[in-house]
């Protein structure tokens, strides 16, 4: 075993997003002594790339008659479940709506500064699948100023951070989690954190697919890290297309058009010029007679929200990149392949004062001016609802002393993610569990280091470098890129599902005789073969998943079961944990809605 | 197929030289691009760093051409065909080929304390005027690329970064010097080792800053004056005396209480387990 130097903390906290950050307050105010550990350098995480806003109700919006919109967690709540098709966790759900205004104005104190209404207060804006203005927003870059905020208070409460270093392994003794194993991104050395609680705060995944707005970072190896470790995975399958990331120009692919532009009045249409999302084939039952029906009607809510209904354009997610990907499939795409999305109406004054950095980023980087021309998009891979089990009050994994929070965790999003959810789930439930973490860490002392483990990993992030011959690891991401593209994306079938399996065991077999050139001096390749074999075990559980789940709910769309089927998949989690080298796959039924909650949809309507 | 070339710098602390790359051309293309196609292709040990490739991450700092930028922000149709010179950010010491350790802003930003707020203002939600925020949500817009840090004379050919903070924590510094609710007397850190003073306002980080931040307009006169105010202005200093104009209200800088945030260095864990 080669040497390597520890670190000890009351609490670990792996991830440096906006989930980890909150949970080094929540851990910290608690007493604790905590590490956290980025990937990369402090503050740069994917919370950067959340633009719209942090959906919580704090109904600060009036109507033009001057009455307050009538919004609370219950009506938060009702969308919240609705969009993620049942399939949410209830009482998380119920946790999350009830908390979020609360834990908004707490960044206010820590120094966010939000746009504000004439009375003064947070502005919120429209957003997909949310039935009133509840994301609280900081032009289009709301993340950057969510995570600035987290940061500069958490660099305040005092911790130690661990910048650019990677986390392979975590340690177990008895089941229970005792810290985890990594090395330096710079200099390869290898790195121990001893730690009486861990939170895994690690993101989502989403490399695995050729079109993506995730960046090198998601390669899912903190889930996989605790899935080694044995711990409970739920709903893998539930993967969020975003219905607009860039399609062209090619250097842009699938960068993320924030939804705050169609929340702006952005309209989707064809190479037809047809403003498709008003077609009746594409409204779901569950929302009829809730959206705008003429052109002139959606025109009209720009400007009196009250007495009109809010465009077809703002139809959750899943809805939306479903239609986009329909109309591409029936011929009616445009030049590259996908819909176009304009919002050039909006004049240029007010699009640059609304989308900032939407207008910033396309002139300078892609030559595209959004005051002037459409957008060109198709759905990319954006958010992973699917995650770590967790308990919906403490956040704890089925390991014990392994708590996860943010996008690493299931259970809140259900089968769909509404916008400006994961911005309030980081706040949340970053929060509970660092506190949970906290009092695990205050009725526990350390546990063993063992040093098989850290000798067994060793041994594994060095083979690639040992070996005398090889793949490179980037052909085998490539490939695996492009079955899951074509084979996993938005819309499947049994056959292209199998298709995916075979080729990803084929690829898991290859991946045994990885070779990298170089030493382990920052070298990106030899990094990448570590993550790649992360990626090949996370795609198999998503496909096995969603071969398992025989529905279309949510993100999950089986064109051979084209159905939603309430009465038997709609009452079942997919939990899938390790087994041996199997991946084990049972259905857990959902928890029941009690009957206070239930009425709650019966008010709204 | 059109091709792009590239002179990228490719070494260590103990020496490098610039390599020549060619890559295809697409549409569209940024350098990051570029440089992902040769770390696909070319050479996997080609180290460089980036995250969100959507100018919103600021971690694929360089110097383009000589001058400080984005790579994901640089699209390669300007340079008409000529080569491109990429290489690492010089005003911090080189890791390996496009990456240097920035940690010194993160150590510098640790001594600054967050906002505290005004008592009045304590655990309720703020009432502000969206024109009481505009000037503060300016300085916010920074992603912490450093490229102003790169560029400023102090730091990069005097390099004191013993007494000068640096651009990017003047624009920090303003943001909460400025916030209508932060209730610290800013101008004491400013004028002591923040050192305000050192910049000689050339405007060099405005000009290189992804963001149009107006930094030196706006966030580093602006402060200049205040400390000149407090520090340096006779009749101010006279009037103040003898109660013609106001005392300062805000608390006194030490007042903060300073928990330690540490950025880890290797090597300072204990060895073995």
């Amino acid at each position: 075993m080669e040497s390597f130097e520890t670190f000890e903390y009351d609490v670990l906290v792996i991830g440096s997003g906006g989930a980890g950050l909150r949970a080094v307050i929540a851990a910290r105010e608690a007493g604790c002594t905590v590490g956290v550990v980025c990937k990369s350098l402090l503050g740069k995480a994917h919370t950067v790339m959340a633009e719209g806003g942090v959906a919580a109700a704090l109904g600060n919006m009036t109507n033009p008659d001057g009455t307050k919109e009538n919004d609370s967690w219950k009506v938060h709540f009702v969308d919240t479940m609705k969009g993620g098709a049942f399939l949410n966790n209830w009482r998380t759900v119920e946790i999350f709506t009830k908390e979020a205004p609360e834990r908004v104005l707490e960044l206010e104190q820590y120094g966010a500064v939000f746009d504000r209404t004439p009375e003064g207060l947070i502005a919120e804006r429209p957003f997909g699948g949310h039935k009133y203005r509840r994301l609280n927003h900081v032009g289009d870059r709301t993340g950057l100023e969510i995570i600035r905020t987290l940061q500069d208070k958490a660099v305040g409460v005092g911790m130690t951070v661990h910048m650019e270093t990677t986390c392979t392994r975590l340690l177990t003794e008895n089941g229970r989690v005792t810290g985890a194993f990594g090395y330096y991104r710079d200099t390869g050395n290898y790195v121990v954190f001893k730690a009486k609680s861990v939170i895994l705060a690690t993101g989502g995944w989403g490399r695995m697919y050729k079109f993506t707005s995730n960046s090198w970072e998601g390669t899912g190896d903190g889930l996989m890290m605790a899935y080694e470790a044995g711990a409970e995975l739920l709903d893998l399958e539930m993967i969020q297309f975003h219905p607009t990331g860039m399609i062209w120009p090619p250097g842009m692919r699938g960068i993320l058009v924030t939804e705050g532009v169609r929340g702006e009045g952005g309209i989707l249409r064809n190479s037809k010029g047809e403003r498709f999302m008003f077609n009746p084939k594409y409204m779901p039952d569950l929302y009829k007679g809730q959206f705008a029906e003429t052109e002139e009607e959606a025109s009209r809510w720009l400007e009196d929200k009250q007495n009109n209904r809010r465009p077809p354009e703002l139809l959750p997610r899943d809805v939306v990149a479903r239609a986009i990907y329909r109309e591409v499939q029936d011929g009616n795409g445009c030049e590259h392949g996908g819909v176009h999305l304009d919002v050039t109406h909006r004049g240029e004054a007010y699009i640059k004062r609304k989308l900032p950095s939407m207008y910033e980023q396309f002139h300078a980087m892609g030559g595209v001016d959004i005051t002037k021309e459409p957008m060109e998009v198709y759905p990319t891979v954006h958010y992973t609802m699917g995650g770590l089990y967790v308990h919906p009050e403490t956040c704890e994994t089925s390991i014990p002393g392994l708590f996860a929070a943010g996008e690493v965790a299931a259970g809140l999003h259900g089968a769909n993610r509404l916008g400006g959810n994961s911005l309030s789930d980081i706040i949340v439930f970053g929060k509970r569990a660092g506190e949970h973490a906290a009092a695990f860490a205050a009725d526990h002392a350390f546990g063993a280091i063992n040093d098989e483990q850290i000798a067994e990993e060793q041994d594994y992030l060095t083979e690639p470098l040992r070996a005398s011959s090889g793949e490179s690891p980037y052909v085998i991401h490539q490939e695996l890129q492009e079955t899951m593209q074509t084979n996993a994306m938005i819309a499947k079938t049994e056959q292209t599902l199998l298709t995916a399996l075979t080729k990803i065991q084929e690829l898991q077999q290859r991946a045994k005789n990885i070779k990298v050139a170089g030493d382990r001096y920052f070298n990106p390749g030899w990094h990448a073969a570590r993550d790649v074999r992360f990626m090949l075990r996370t795609s198999e559980i998503i496909v096995r998943c969603a071969l398992e789940r025989q529905e279309s709910r949510g993100a999950q769309w089986r064109l051979d079961y084209p159905n939603r089927e309430d009465a038997t998949w709609g009452k079942v989690n997919l939990i899938a944990c390790k087994n041996g080298d199997e991946v084990k796959i049972v259905r857990r039924p959902l928890p029941e809605m009690p009957a206070e909650l239930k009425a709650l949809f019966e008010e709204g309507k | 197929m059109e091709k792009v070339t590239l002179r990228v710098f490719r070494g260590d602390k103990t020496g490098g030289e610039m390599v020549t790359y060619e890559v295809p051309k697409v549409p569209g293309m940024v350098v990051l691009d570029a440089i992902h196609q040769i770390q696909k292709e070319q050479d996997t040990t080609l180290a460089c760093r980036w995250n969100c490739k959507a100018a919103k991450c600021g971690s694929c700092s360089a110097e383009i051409d000589g001058k400080p930028r984005l790579m994901c922000k640089t699209s390669v149709d300007e340079f008409n065909g000529q080569p491109i010179t990429v290489g690492p950010m010089r005003a911090f010491p080189l890791l390996r080929d496009l990456v240097t350790d920035v940690s010194w802003n993160f150590k510098m930003a640790a001594k600054i304390p967050p906002l505290q707020v005004l008592p009045e203002m304590e655990g309720k939600p703020f009432v502000l005027q969206q024109v009481d925020v505009d000037r503060v949500q300016e300085y916010r817009k920074c992603i912490e690329c450093f490229l102003c840090q790169d560029v400023c004379h102090v730091i990069r050919e005097h390099n004191r970064k013993d007494a000068f903070f640096g651009p990017r924590q003047m624009v920090r510094i303003a943001g909460l010097e400025m916030h209508p609710a932060d209730r610290i007397n800013r101008r004491e850190q400013l004028k002591a080792e923040a050192g305000v003073g050192m910049c000689n306002i050339t405007k060099c980080c405005t000009e290189v800053c992804p963001e149009h931040i107006r930094i030196t307009d706006n966030a580093i006169i602006p402060l200049k004056e205040r400390v000149a105010d407090d520090y340096y202005d006779p009749v101010a200093g006279l009037l103040r005396s003898i109660g013609v104009l106001p005392r300062e209200k805000k608390a006194p800088f030490n007042s903060v209480p300073n928990e330690q945030t540490k950025i880890a260095a290797q090597g300072t864990g204990k060895k073995g387990g």
